[in-house]
C-alpha cells in the first residue's frame, strides 16, 4: 500500500504546473526528434545533459522521460507516411504502415499506432509501478560480487544483441570501457591513459563523449552522404479508424504490450526485438494473413504497442538495478550520476519522491503524447522539410555549446570533435554506438564493484562465482546469449519472408516510377 | 528557341504550365519543363512525384508540342537552376508560377520569383493560380 501512496504523492508533484510544462516540453521535443530520421532520443538526451547542471533533478527527469517516450511515438509517423523509420524500433511499422498510407488509409494507421502506443505505454507503466519496487526490495540484498555478475551480464548482452554482429558489438564495448578508464584512478591516485595531459587527468566527461559520439558523429555521417533525393511523402488522408479497425487493433495492442514489456526488462537489446516478435506473432494469429505485406492494421498496432511497452520495460532494470539496456537508458544513468544519485536498489528508498514523480510523469506524458500526436500529425511532418544542413548546423552548435559548458575548457571542444570523428568512423564501418556508451558509463561502476568484491574476499577471485545469485546470473547469461542468437535468427527469417512478400508489389512500383 | 517553365506540383505550378503551353503554341516554340530539388531535406513538396511527372507528360503529349521534361536533384536552389537553364538554352521566355506570400515569409525565406526576375536574361511571364484551383 505504501507504494500506492507514494505514487499518488508522485502525481501531486508531477501535476504541478511547472512540472507539467517540463513534461510538455519533453514530449514535444521527443516527438520532434522521433519524427526526424537519424536523430534519436539518445542523441537528444546527450545534447541536453548539460541542462542537469542548472535544472533541479525532478524537472530534468520529467523532461527526459518525456523525450524518451516521445521518441517512441514520433518514430511511427515517419515510418507510416515516409517509409523511412525515424527510430530503429519503428522499422517494422513501416512495413505495413506505409502500405496502408499508400492505400489511402494513412490516418487509420497513424491512429492505431498512436492509440496503441498510449494503451501499451499506460499498461506497461502500470506494470513498471507494480514490479519495480518489489525488484528493488530484493535487489538491496545484493553484494558487490552479485553486482559484478549483473554488470557482466549487461555488458555482454548489450554488446551481443545491439548492432550487426557480436564481435562488432564487443569491439564497440571495448572502446567505451577504454574511454571510461581515462583519468585518475580514485583508489590509488594513479594516472591512466592521460598521456600526461592535465586536461585528461580528471577523465573525459560523459557529456563530451556522449555528445561527441552521438551528435557530432551523426552530423558528420549525414554530411558525408548528404545528397539524397527527397522521398515522396504519402498524405495522411481523411477518415478515421473504422469499427473493424478497432476490433482488429485492440488484441494486437494487448499482445504487443505483453511481448514488449518483458523484452524491455531483459537486457536483450531494447525495443527492436520486441517489435519483430510482435509482428511475427500477429502474422501467425491474424485472421487476414493475406493482407500482411499489403497494409494489415494488425502489423502496425502490435509492433507499435510492443515498442512503447518495452520503453517502459527498460526502466525496470534501470531504476532497480542501475542497469541500462539501451543507449538512451545509459544516458539517463549518467544524468542521475551528474546529480550525485547512483541508480540502484537504494534509489526507491533514498530518492523515493523523485522516482515516483518520474513514474507519475510517465502516465501524464502518455496522455500528452496522445493529444499531441493524433491531431497534429501535419505539423510534425512539416519538420521533415527542414533542409538537413540547417538542422545539423544547429545540432553541432548546440553540441559545442553543451560540451563547453561542462568545464569551460577548449580542450573539451577539441576532444568533442575528435570523439565525433570516432563516432563517424564507427557509423561508417558499421560498429554500433550503444555498447560504447553503455561501456563508458557502466565501466567505472563495474570496476569499483569488482575491486570491492575482491577487497572483501582478500583477493580470492572465486568469490565472483560462488555467490548463489552470481551463479544464477552467469547461468542466465548463457541462456540470454542463446536466446538473443535465436531471436536474431528468427528476426532474419521474418525479414527474409517479408522480402519475399514485398518483392511482388514492389516490382510493379519500381517499373512505373 | 525554347520556353523554360519552372514546374512545381502545386496549383501555381500547374497554372504556369498551362500558360507556357499557350505561349509555346502561339510562338511555335518548344517547351523545357524544369523541376528540381536541392535534395537536402527528407521531404520536398516542390519535387514532383513520378505520378505528377507522368501527368505532366500526358498533358504535354496531348498538345503535340515539342517538349523536354527535366527533373534533377542537387545543384542550387530552384530559382537559380531555372535562370541558369534558360541562359544555357538561350530561352526566349521563362514562365513561372507565383503565389501570395506574407511579408515575413518573404523576409525569412526570400522569394524565388524575385530571384528569377532579377537573374533572367529574357522576358519572364509570371502566372498566378486561379482562385478556384
Amino acid at each position: 500500500m505504501g507504494d500506492f501512496g507514494a505514487l499518488l504523492d508522485g502525481f501531486a508533484t508531477a501535476l504541478q504546473p511547472m512540472y507539467l510544462l517540463y513534461a510538455l516540453i519533453g514530449v514535444t521535443l521527443g516527438t520532434a526528434v522521433g519524427v526526424l530520421p537519424g536523430i534519436g532520443p539518445a542523441m537528444t538526451l546527450a545534447l541536453l545533459l548539460p541542462l542537469t547542471y542548472s535544472l533541479e533533478p525532478t524537472a530534468a527527469f520529467i523532461m527526459f522521460a518525456g523525450i524518451y517516450y516521445g521518441g517512441m511515438y514520433g518514430g511511427s509517423t515517419t515510418s507510416i507516411l515516409l517509409n523511412a523509420p525515424g527510430e530503429s524500433s519503428s522499422i517494422i511499422t513501416a512495413l505495413e504502415g506505409n502500405r496502408m498510407a499508400k492505400a489511402g488509409r494513412g490516418s487509420a494507421a497513424l491512429a492505431t499506432a498512436a492509440i496503441g502506443s498510449f494503451v501499451a505505454g499506460t499498461i506497461a507503466t502500470v506494470a513498471l509501478t507494480l514490479v519495480a519496487p518489489t525488484i528493488a526490495r530484493l535487489a538491496v540484498q545484493l553484494g558487490p560480487a552479485d553486482y559484478v555478475a549483473l554488470l557482466v551480464l549487461a555488458f555482454l548482452t548489450v554488446a551481443a544483441v545491439l548492432g550487426s554482429s557480436p564481435p562488432r558489438g564487443i569491439a564497440s564495448l571495448g572502446i567505451g570501457l577504454f574511454l571510461g578508464l581515462v583519468g585518475t584512478d580514485t583508489l590509488t591516485g594513479q594516472q591512466r591513459f592521460t598521456l600526461g595531459l592535465p586536461a585528461l587527468a580528471d577523465g573525459i566527461d560523459v557529456v563530451v563523449v556522449a555528445v561527441g559520439v552521438f551528435a557530432v558523429g551523426e552530423a558528420l555521417y549525414v554530411a558525408s552522404r548528404l545528397r539524397r533525393g527527397p522521398i515522396p511523402l504519402v498524405p495522411a488522408g481523411k477518415g478515421w479508424m473504422t469499427k473493424q479497425d478497432w476490433s482488429r487493433s485492440w488484441k494486437p495492442w494487448l499482445r504487443g504490450t505483453a511481448i514488449g514489456f518483458p523484452i524491455g526488462t531483459l537486457p536483450a537489446g531494447g525495443a527492436e526485438v520486441g517489435t519483430f516478435l510482435s509482428y511475427s506473432a500477429e502474422r501467425k494469429l491474424s485472421k487476414h494473413p493475406e493482407e500482411f505485406g499489403k497494409g494489415a492494421i494488425e502489423g502496425v498496432a502490435g509492433p507499435e504497442a510492443a515498442n512503447n511497452a518495452s520503453a517502459a520495460g527498460v526502466l525496470v532494470p534501470l531504476l532497480t538495478l542501475g542497469l541500462p539496456t539501451s543507449a538512451t537508458a545509459a544516458i539517463l544513468i549518467s544524468a542521475f550520476q551528474s546529480y550525485g544519485i547512483q541508480p540502484g536498489p537504494l534509489l526507491f528508498q533514498d530518492e523515493s519522491a523523485l522516482i515516483w514523480a518520474l513514474i507519475a510523469s510517465l502516465y501524464i506524458g502518455n496522455v500528452l503524447l496522445l493529444v499531441l500526436n493524433l491531431p497534429l500529425v501535419g505539423i510534425w511532418v512539416k519538420l521533415l522539410q527542414i533542409p538537413r544542413p540547417y538542422l545539423y548546423a544547429g545540432i553541432l552548435t548546440f553540441a559545442a555549446l553543451g560540451s563547453y559548458s561542462v568545464g569551460a575548457s577548449t580542450e573539451d571542444l577539441v576532444l568533442l570533435f575528435l570523439l565525433g570523428l570516432l563516432g563517424w568512423a564507427m557509423r561508417n564501418f558499421g560498429f554500433p554506438i550503444a555498447p560504447a556508451v553503455v561501456g563508458l558509463i557502466l565501466g567505472p561502476i563495474a570496476e569499483e564493484q569488482l575491486r570491492r568484491a575482491l577487497a572483501i574476499s582478500q583477493g580470492d577471485a572465486t568469490v565472483l562465482v560462488t555467490s548463489p545469485f552470481a551463479a544464477v546470473v552467469y547461468a542466465a547469461l548463457v541462456v540470454f546469449l542463446f536466446l538473443g542468437w535465436w531471436l536474431r535468427r528468427r528476426q532474419a527469417r521474418t525479414e527474409a519472408e517479408l522480402a519475399a512478400v514485398a518483392a511482388t508489389p514492389a516490382e510493379s512500383e519500381r517499373s512505373s516510377s | 528557341m525554347t520556353i523554360v517553365v519552372g514546374y512545381v506540383p502545386k496549383p501555381e505550378g500547374r497554372a504556369a504550365l498551362r500558360a507556357a503551353v499557350e505561349e509555346a503554341d502561339l510562338r511555335g516554340e518548344g517547351l523545357h519543363v524544369l523541376n528540381t530539388s536541392r535534395g537536402d531535406a527528407y521531404v520536398d513538396p516542390s519535387y514532383a512525384s513520378p505520378e505528377d511527372l507522368a501527368e505532366v507528360r500526358g498533358l504535354l503529349e496531348e498538345t503535340g508540342l515539342r517538349f523536354e521534361l527535366d527533373q534533377r536533384v542537387g545543384g542550387r536552389g530552384g530559382a537559380e537552376e531555372v535562370a541558369a537553364t534558360a541562359a544555357r538554352l538561350g530561352a526566349s521566355l521563362i514562365v513561372i508560377g507565383i503565389r501570395r506570400r506574407s511579408p515575413t515569409g518573404k523576409l525569412v525565406f526570400g522569394s524565388d520569383a524575385q530571384r528569377i526576375l532579377l537573374d533572367a536574361e529574357c522576358p519572364v511571364l509570371a502566372v498566378k493560380a486561379p482562385a478556384a484551383d
